[in-house]
């Protein structure tokens, strides 16, 4: 395999951000009440991603170490502000239910850790794909465990009805649901890779 | 080492900046017409409708729609302590008290339960919708408290709570000192009438809601 | 009685591990030790208390003052870096015994999301509506934040205490490590379920 290639899949697959590094539980947990809204989450979370990525990797030899993380955490915070601002301005609804989770992309583990991780240390290119890569993987995990959630809690998919007659288990779109949805779906994860 | 960082902070804050004048007035514009269209959805559907400014009145805020200068209902948007925190709801009333819409503008309702507020009340199912009936009329509370109203299954709280609400929103819009500018009114010092709506001249009957 | 309902909303009904979902870095993170755990939440406590009084003056004499409210992330993440940092200082000249309880902790909090996440909440005033008659005021605010943290403090030893006893029971290997964790978590949600409705 190529290194673009293996740098772009990595995230997708290997180190997936939720099931290989378990980063970012936060939203992972909050926001996956439905297919969508983890879908929101994973794409709001890439954006900032690819940016951060490739503005560090482009300045990354003209801050000096002592002051890289404070100048990445400026750099990160920007990228969540303008997405701030465009959601608020073009998808109010999505921002709305997304609520506090936006602005705490700044903390997410997986932005910060992937700056210092690659972005520091490689070009603009292969930083633009891991970006990409771990952002759709994250974006993915997201998805998936929104769509479980969704199907089992209220017996809809990406806001459809799947099962009409069915008024689905509560408990998977409230808290608890979403702690033991999560274990059960890492679990599978962790055995089919063992295979 | 100050120095590049005092750069890289500058340049933020001036794209940040840059970016916010630009998103300013769609932001604004969103804001704008979330609140008209909330407001109109609740109002009765008709030709040549126009909404006054807003009006404060017991912590309330009341937007009342007038055609021909002639007073055809007003929205009312309230708020009330629920299950999981407070919510706000806008609801709509016709000249005659009746509830014509309602929106729920934000809640924290339990999802699943209590957040079926949402639609629970608009849908035409036994005696669970409000729609069309005046709390002038009927006993806005849920049945089990001796009600007309059939609760959100296995949400009590949150029923009771939103049919508080939509009661004292009626109490605010019926109020005669609020409506000035109906024409025709006789406001009568009966505390009995000034429950009713003002344009009903008419004597009520009905009882009146605990 | 106000300041009452705020505690009991903060730290029971809607617990921040629980139900709000801040801060499960360090609780999946931290807690496999009761010892390790109450330090961790000492230190979230004494930080997230500092922090939410610092931004929501800065929020109210500074950003709404000048109308500067979008730059609200980027600035407070800033100043709870900056304080954290300061803090470590403080602490190593002023009480060094304290430094060593609390001194390992202090650097994995700047990203720790329920600092952040409560002095937003505290700063925009949104944290008064799930609790009737809150004042979106600065006293109220600190209590709000500090009962928060002891709901974090609360979640993190129940929780540690919780695994030091699985630590020692056989689980099915796909099972090992985060997901019985999240398990185990799920059912104390399901637990913390029973106090909604009581505020």
């Amino acid at each position: 395999m190529n290194k673009p290639l293996n740098t772009f899949t990595n995230g997708l697959l290997r180190e997936n951000p939720t099931f290989g590094l378990v980063l970012g539980m936060c939203p992972t947990l909050a926001t996956t009440t439905s297919a969508i809204n983890g879908m929101s989450m994973g794409l709001a979370t890439l954006f900032v991603l690819v940016c951060s990525n490739v503005v560090i990797s482009l300045i990354r030899n003209l801050i000096p170490d002592k002051v890289h993380i404070p100048a990445y955490i400026v750099v990160i915070a920007s990228f969540v502000t303008m997405v701030q601002l465009l959601m608020q301005a073009y998808v109010p609804a999505i921002y709305e239910t997304l609520g506090l989770f936006i602005p705490l992309i700044v903390v997410n583990c997986i932005v910060l850790g992937r700056a210092e991780a690659f972005a520091a240390k490689n070009g603009v290119g292969l930083s633009a794909l891991d970006g990409l890569g771990m952002g759709l993987g994250f974006t993915l995990s997201l998805t998936v465990l929104g769509a479980i959630r969704e199907l089992l809690g209220s017996g809809m998919c990406f806001g459809l009805k799947v099962f009409p007659e069915y008024y689905g288990m509560l408990i998977f779109v409230l808290a608890p649901g979403a702690f033991i949805a999560l274990a059960y779906l890492m679990a599978a994860v962790n055995r089919l890779r063992k295979q | 080492m100050a120095l590049s960082l005092t750069i890289v902070t500058l340049a933020a804050a001036a794209l940040l900046g840059g970016l916010y004048v630009l998103t300013e007035e769609p932001i604004a514009k969103q804001k704008a017409e979330k609140q008209q269209k909330a407001i109109t959805s609740v109002l009765p559907q008709l030709e040549g409708l126009e909404v006054a400014d807003a009006e404060e009145a017991d912590g309330m805020t009341i937007y009342k729609a007038y055609v021909d200068n002639q007073l055809v209902g007003a929205a009312v948007q309230t708020q009330e302590n629920g299950f999981g925190g407070v919510f706000r709801l806008m609801v709509g009333f016709d000249k005659d008290g009746n509830v014509v819409n309602y929106e729920v503008l934000e809640h924290q309702e339990t999802p699943g339960l209590g957040d079926h507020m949402t639609t629970w009340f608009k849908t035409d199912k036994n005696q669970q919708s409000v729609i069309g009936r005046s709390p002038a009329t009927s006993n806005f509370t849920v049945s089990k408290d001796g009600g007309e109203v059939d609760a959100i299954t296995a949400a009590t709280i949150s029923s009771r709570a939103f049919l508080k609400a939509v009661q004292a929103a009626y109490d605010t819009y019926s109020k005669p000192a609020v409506d000035a500018a109906s024409s025709a009114t006789t406001i009568s010092e009966n505390a009995e009438l000034q429950e009713i709506y003002p344009d009903n001249v008419e004597p009520q009957t009905e009882e009146k809601d605990e | 009685m106000v300041y009452f309902l705020i505690i009991i909303s903060a730290i029971f009904v809607n617990n921040i591990v629980f139900s709000q979902f801040l801060g499960i870095c360090p609780f999946l993170g931290v807690s496999k030790k009761i010892d390790t755990a109450a330090g961790m939440g000492a230190a979230v406590t004494f930080v997230l208390t500092l922090a939410t009084v610092v931004t929501y003056l800065l929020q109210k004499y500074v950003l709404a003052a000048f109308g500067l409210e979008f730059l609200q992330t980027i600035l407070f993440i800033l100043v709870i870096a900056a304080l954290v940092q300061m803090i470590e200082i403080v602490l190593k000249k002023i009480s060094p015994s304290l430094y060593q309880a609390l001194g390992v902790f202090l650097p994995l909090i700047t990203t720790n999301c329920c600092i952040l996440g409560v002095a937003i909440l505290v700063a925009d005033g949104t944290w008064a509506s799930k609790v009737p008659g809150a004042e979106a005021n600065l006293l109220q605010g600190t209590v709000f934040a500090f009962a928060t943290a002891l709901g974090f403090a609360l979640a993190l030893i129940l929780f540690a205490g919780i695994r030091e006893q699985l630590s020692m029971n056989k689980v099915p290997k796909a099972m090992e490590g985060t997901p019985i964790a999240l398990l185990t978590a799920g059912l104390l949600a399901m637990a913390f379920m029973g106090f909604s409705g009581v505020v």
